[in-house]
């Protein structure tokens, strides 16, 4: 592989690794209050599908971006009220969330499969920092999107660990019943937390349908969601870190997606397996080393009751 | 002048399910007063004070602040109203520092934090009321004392006018409930309120300047402490006269029965939580381990028991190493254990009663028949446990957790006992009890040590050592110095040696500040 | 004013406990109607349709049933795990890879009695579901590593291994480019209930809950189960080896899910295909879950979602997704969430007292 394939295939992780980005970020956040929601691969479908559709109908994707963060935001509220308000189980709420995504997203975009996008988003080349050998085509030259994905992990971070607020979200995720008694409302951060989540679940659906791989396909974002998941624990909740995971997962399914149309005598179908397993691998190898989730949010997943006795 | 009560409540009521906790409570406190809220266990007088700290909401009645009627939605809205509260069990985060624990959820605070100016307006509060922390230290490395303070000064720090402090002492060695009494009065001094709620007589006595006395939910009395003495607030806390119970200690106890030598555990973390532990059990003694909580009492005690198991040193049972058994195996062998945890490791939520009594003998051939458990013979020997030991239920197929505390205990004891255990350890066997719980806890174990068992009791109340145990051994930092003969020695030294000091040192200490 | 206030019970109250998942069941369908209506389609004539496609004749309860049994299956598997606290979301992937194990032996010893093959086929795709759960149950039991991850990953990894097998190795030349494979010999097919497509399968689904209950009930291993699932402190304090139930019990969850996979390429397809199953093992994680993990209600809840797929099938002619199916499969299990609150406690409107 020559140089320039090199730095071809880096600037496609980057593309391919932002609509886990933007998922992940979100599923960091709202894990970082302490509600886990496992439906980030139906919030993702569902603003694929509005994403496509609003940007059809408009002509205009950010009409389309704005539509697929609303429908992302609603979706997580479902979850939000259900785990938050109700006290039911996180774990089978997202799955709920997961299915009915599905079937929202296959069902509003059925007439729309397979239409090729009116106005995608198309790569933009930053002047100057684009014609910098090397590191310009790797990082300048892409669409919005991208350079707003990263600007968000520096934001989410320098909130998270530098400001009142994420003083607030990590305390709630930590210790609920601890905020509460210094007054902060508990529901409250994890009501915007989870819904932020699925805004960004939402852009980062959206971002497969309007740039990645501009079209509508039922299923189109093949565990990504899910994948997302997965790297908040690699990233150790930390926005950071998810920067990192984001591009190496987008790295294998651009090698893989490279490799396919090179004609490696490999059978597609293990190529496509590749991000599934590594998933597990990264997994496996980060919970070995971590030890029972060291710097998993201590009351992740757990409802808080106040009156509980 | 007339004097305006800082907090007033009115006519309080609040019911949980199946207790009324507080029924139609009246309760005021003045500016600078120390006010003691005494009463026993399951008196009621923690929910009065989660309502008046914004946690529970009342069924009905009201509280005014200074005169005027408020209504208190949330922890918020009573710290707005310069109402704090310091819970028994702490609500800090243990991987933040002491300032970001402090400064959580701060009403005014600036959007970013500037560790600096907070850390300095900190070290301000700590000299104004003498409560000595390191704003940059992990919250999760301090001492139980340590975090209190934190607490203190997160309340302070919010401008709280009525300071109410949940058991504060239970956590503090006797030398840390000195300063602790300190700081109160110097707050009182300076115009705070502070409700001290408490089931220990003496401390009412040394500190309170006046008293309301909680009896089953209700006010049974209130004075100011002038006018009352130990033996009037005992009469109003409990409706009769209890009748302690004592250990008799002219009986010789028995032949060595477990022996621990030079044992070493690892602890969760990256430590060890018990180091060089030498010990012996004798038949028909009871051995107290004293000291502050987080000592490595709860590694040591599931090390004998075979839920943990030492990197060194040797645990011998009637002079047969055990310390490589799994836990069957020492069960079998006759060493039973009462854990800290009653319902999560003693007994399994959400099971029945049923269920829970044959977790530690399921196996037993007479629990079964074939590979199918006999649920009629289970039933049977149930309702054997149940009426030897008074255990107070509906239904042996009722979910454990409906049992109250005192008989979710007993059941515990009952069970263990059948085991006919040749050592009996139970980790803090009466916490959270009423006193006629925690006699008859008492008197069970008692009656065990008449049956010549080895016990191994890890207790908080240093008073309850005093009439229960034979020996002492006190517990620091995962060591065990010293285990003294409870008639030969008294609370100033064991609490001297809670806090790690070389016995001789501090008393050379205390001369010299005399 | 007036503001609704929970009120915790002392016990969980029966009524609900019925009450609950029937209504969560109808309000489903409700918004479901609403969802319909908003889209263009006339809600009562689609739900008369799915209806008729469910129940409406003969051949269509026969199809209901059909597609029960799997579920049943599965569901039982999945409630298996479920008891433990082990979040196994990978039916669907033991499913496909019990399918896979039994159409390679049904492939390749086809020669075989049908009294010599069928129990080799159940064999291979116990063995190969219940690898397929191990694997997570492994990593969770000795490594800790969340197994609801892991189960899903192996899910598209299992469906993954039968595309290259159906559109590779294994294809059949004659199928015309179709992703299957050759027919398995006759001595391979699950022998069906009189002349309708419902196979024994219905039986062997009704036997693994009766023994399912027995022995999480009645056994020492189900008592070990019940109570490593709600403590595993407890479980440790009382003896029992957490990490090998854990195991074990995901191995066996896998093994049933791949039973049904087995079941289903024997007794319906008679053969390996691509797509062969329309989300069994996800349905199930429903269908166990409403059936608060009971075995028995699990049958009965599977026919009814089987319905529920066979009409969501029958209105595709009609020109609605077969998503609406999974549309409403949420909608249910949200409101049977969200239902579970009012077991322990009370609903009642407090008035407020403006002071």
């Amino acid at each position: 592989m020559g140089s320039s394939a090199v730095i071809a295939l880096l600037a496609a992780a980057i593309v391919a690794g932002t609509s886990i980005l933007y998922a992940a970020l979100g599923e960091l956040i709202t894990e970082r209050s302490g509600i886990l929601n496992l439906g980030v691969e139906g919030m993702m479908l569902v603003g694929a599908v509005l994403g496509f559709i609003f940007t059809s109908n408009t002509g205009n994707h950010w009409y389309g971006l704005l539509a697929a963060m609303v429908g992302g935001a609603l979706m997580a509220l479902i979850h939000a009220f259900i785990s938050i308000t109700l006290r039911g189980n996180q774990v089978v709420s997202g799955l709920a969330l997961t299915m009915f995504g599905t079937g929202i997203s296959g069902f509003l975009g059925k007439s729309y499969q397979g239409m090729p996008i009116v106005d995608p988003f198309r790569p933009v080349v930053i002047p100057f920092l684009g014609d910098i050998p090397v590191l310009g085509p790797i990082f300048f030259r892409h669409d919005v999107l991208v350079y707003i994905s990263l600007l968000l992990a520096f934001v989410l971070w320098y909130i998270l660990f530098r400001t009142h607020w994420g003083l607030s979200i990590r305390a709630v995720g930590e210790n609920p019943a601890a905020a509460d008694a210094v007054g902060i409302n508990v529901s409250r951060v994890r009501y915007l937390c989870t819904i932020l989540g699925g805004i960004l679940a939402g852009l980062g659906g959206a971002y497969i349908s309007l740039a990645y791989a501009p079209s509508w396909q039922e299923n189109m974002t093949a565990g990504r969601g899910w994948i997302a998941v997965a790297l908040v624990i690699f990233a150790l909740w930390n926005p950071l870190r998810g920067i990192l995971g984001s591009y190496l997962f987008g790295g294998i399914e651009a090698l893989t997606f490279r490799l396919q149309t090179a004609g490696i005598s490999i059978s597609s179908f293990f190529l496509a397996m590749l991000p599934y397993l590594l998933t597990i691998l990264v997994l496996v190898l980060v919970t070995i080393r971590l030890r029972q989730e060291a710097g998993a949010p201590a009351a992740l997943g757990v409802a808080y009751d106040r009156e509980e006795r | 002048m007339k004097r305006i009560p800082l907090v007033k409540m009115v006519h309080i009521n609040k019911a949980f399910p199946g207790v009324k906790a507080n029924q139609d409570i009246n309760f005021r406190v003045y500016p600078g007063e120390i006010h003691a809220l005494l009463g026993e266990n399951g008196a009621g007088k923690s929910t009065l004070m989660s309502i008046l700290a914004g946690l529970y909401q009342p069924d009905s009645g009201f509280i005014e602040v200074k005169d005027k009627a408020v209504r208190f939605h949330s922890p918020r809205s009573a710290l707005s109203q310069g109402i704090g509260m310091v819970y028994q069990h702490f609500r800090l985060i243990p991987n933040f520092t002491v300032a970001e624990n402090i400064v959580l959820g701060a009403p005014d605070a600036a959007f970013l934090l500037h560790k600096q100016d907070i850390e300095q307006e900190i070290s301000a509060l700590s000299d104004q009321f003498g409560l000595e922390v390191d704003p940059a230290a992990i919250v999760g490395q301090l001492s139980l004392g340590e975090q209190q303070r934190v607490e203190i000064i997160k309340m302070l720090y919010r401008g709280c006018e009525v300071l109410i402090m949940d058991e504060p002492t239970t956590v503090l060695t006797p030398r840390e409930v000195k300063e602790l009494f300190k700081i109160m009065r110097r707050m009182s001094d300076q115009g705070k309120a502070i409700i001290l709620i408490t089931h220990k007589l003496h401390e009412v006595m040394e500190i309170a300047d006046y008293v309301t006395v909680l009896r089953r939910g209700k006010v049974v009395g209130e004075d100011r402490i002038e006018n009352l003495n130990e033996k009037t607030l005992t009469n109003m806390m409990v409706a009769h006269e209890i009748e302690y119970s004592q250990v008799d200690r002219a009986k010789p106890s028995g032949k060595l029965v477990l022996k621990l030598q030079d044992v070493q555990v690892p602890g969760d973390q990256d430590y060890m939580a018990v180091r060089n532990v030498n010990l012996a059990l004798h038949a028909g003694e009871i051995v107290a381990i004293a000291g502050v909580a987080g000592n490595g009492q709860k590694e040591l005690v599931e090390t004998i028991a075979g839920l943990r198991f030492p990197s060194r040193g040797t645990i011998s049972l009637d002079g047969e190493e055990i310390q490589t058994l799994p836990v069957k195996e020492r069960l079998r062998r006759g060493i039973c254990m009462i854990p800290e945890d009653r319902i999560g490791m003693g007994l399994v939520p959400n099971l029945s009663v049923m269920d829970n009594a044959i977790l530690r003998n399921y196996n037993h051939e007479t629990m079964n028949s074939g590979f199918l458990l006999n649920y009629k013979k289970i039933s049977t020997y149930t309702w054997k446990l149940v009426q030897d030991y008074n255990i107070y239920l509906s239904s042996i197929h009722h979910p454990v957790n409906y049992l109250s505390g005192g008989n979710l205990q007993k059941l515990l004891l009952a069970r263990e006992i059948d085991q006919n255990p040749r050592v009996l350890i139970a980790s803090y066997p009466v916490r959270g009890l009423d006193v006629m719980a925690a006699e008859s806890v008492y008197q069970i174990l008692l009656q065990e040590r008449e049956k010549g068992t080895a016990i191994l009791l890890v207790l908080e109340d240093l008073d309850d050592i005093f009439r229960i145990a034979d020996r002492v051994a006190i517990m620091y930092e995962g060591q065990i110095e010293e285990v003294l003969e409870v008639n030969q020695t008294d609370i100033d030294e064991i609490g001297a040696l809670m806090l790690g000091a070389d016995k001789i040192g501090v008393r050379y200490v205390e001369t010299q500040a005399n | 004013m007036l503001r609704p206030k929970l009120i915790k019970r002392e016990s969980e109250s029966l009524l609900a406990r019925i009450a609950v998942p029937i209504l969560s069941i109808i309000l489903a369908f409700v918004c479901g109607w609403i969802f319909l209506y908003f889209s263009g389609f006339d809600p009562g004539e689609s739900y008369l349709r799915m209806y008729q496609g469910a129940f409406g004749s003969r051949y269509a309860i026969s199809e209901t049933l059909v597609k029960a049994i799997p579920l049943a299956l599965c569901g039982l598997g999945v409630s298996l795990a479920f008891r433990m606290k082990l979040w196994n979301i990978g039916a669907e992937g033991q499913f496909h890879m019990g399918a896979l194990a039994a159409s390679g032996v049904a492939l390749s010893m086809g020669d075989l009695s049908a009294w010599m093959l069928l129990p080799l086929m159940f064999l291979a795709g116990f063995a190969a579901g219940g690898i397929w759960g191990a694997i997570p149950g492994a990593l969770r039991a000795y490594w800790d590593v969340n197994e609801t991850i892991t189960s899903l990953m192996l899910n598209y990894v299992a469906i993954l291994w039968v595309d290259f097998l159906v559109f590779g190795p294994w294809k059949d030349p004659s199928s015309m480019g179709f992703p299957l494979t050759p027919r398995f010999s006759v001595n391979g097919y699950l022998p069906t209930l009189g002349t309708s497509r419902v196979h024994i399968g219905l039986i062997l689904a009704l036997i693994i809950a009766i023994v399912v209950y027995i022995v999480l009930q009645y056994t020492r291993w189900g008592y070990e189960v019940r109570v490593v699932g709600e403590s595993k402190v407890a479980a440790r304090y009382a003896g029992m080896n957490v990490a090998r139930h854990i195991l074990l019990v995901m191995l066996i969850s896998g093994g049933i899910a791949g039973l049904a996979g087995m079941i289903e390429v024997s007794g319906i397809t008679h053969r390996l295909q691509q797509g062969i199953s329309p989300g069994y093992g996800y349905t199930a994680i429903i269908v166990a879950w409403l059936a608060r993990l009971n075995p028995f209600t699990i049958l009965l809840v599977a026919f009814l979602f089987g319905a529920l797929l066979v009409g969501g099938f029958s209105v595709q002619t009609f020109g609605i997704s077969f998503s609406i199916v999974l549309v409403l499969q949420g909608a249910v299990l949200f409101f049977l969430l969200g239902g579970e609150i009012f077991l322990k406690n009370r609903l009642v409107w407090v008035r407020e007292e403006v002071r």
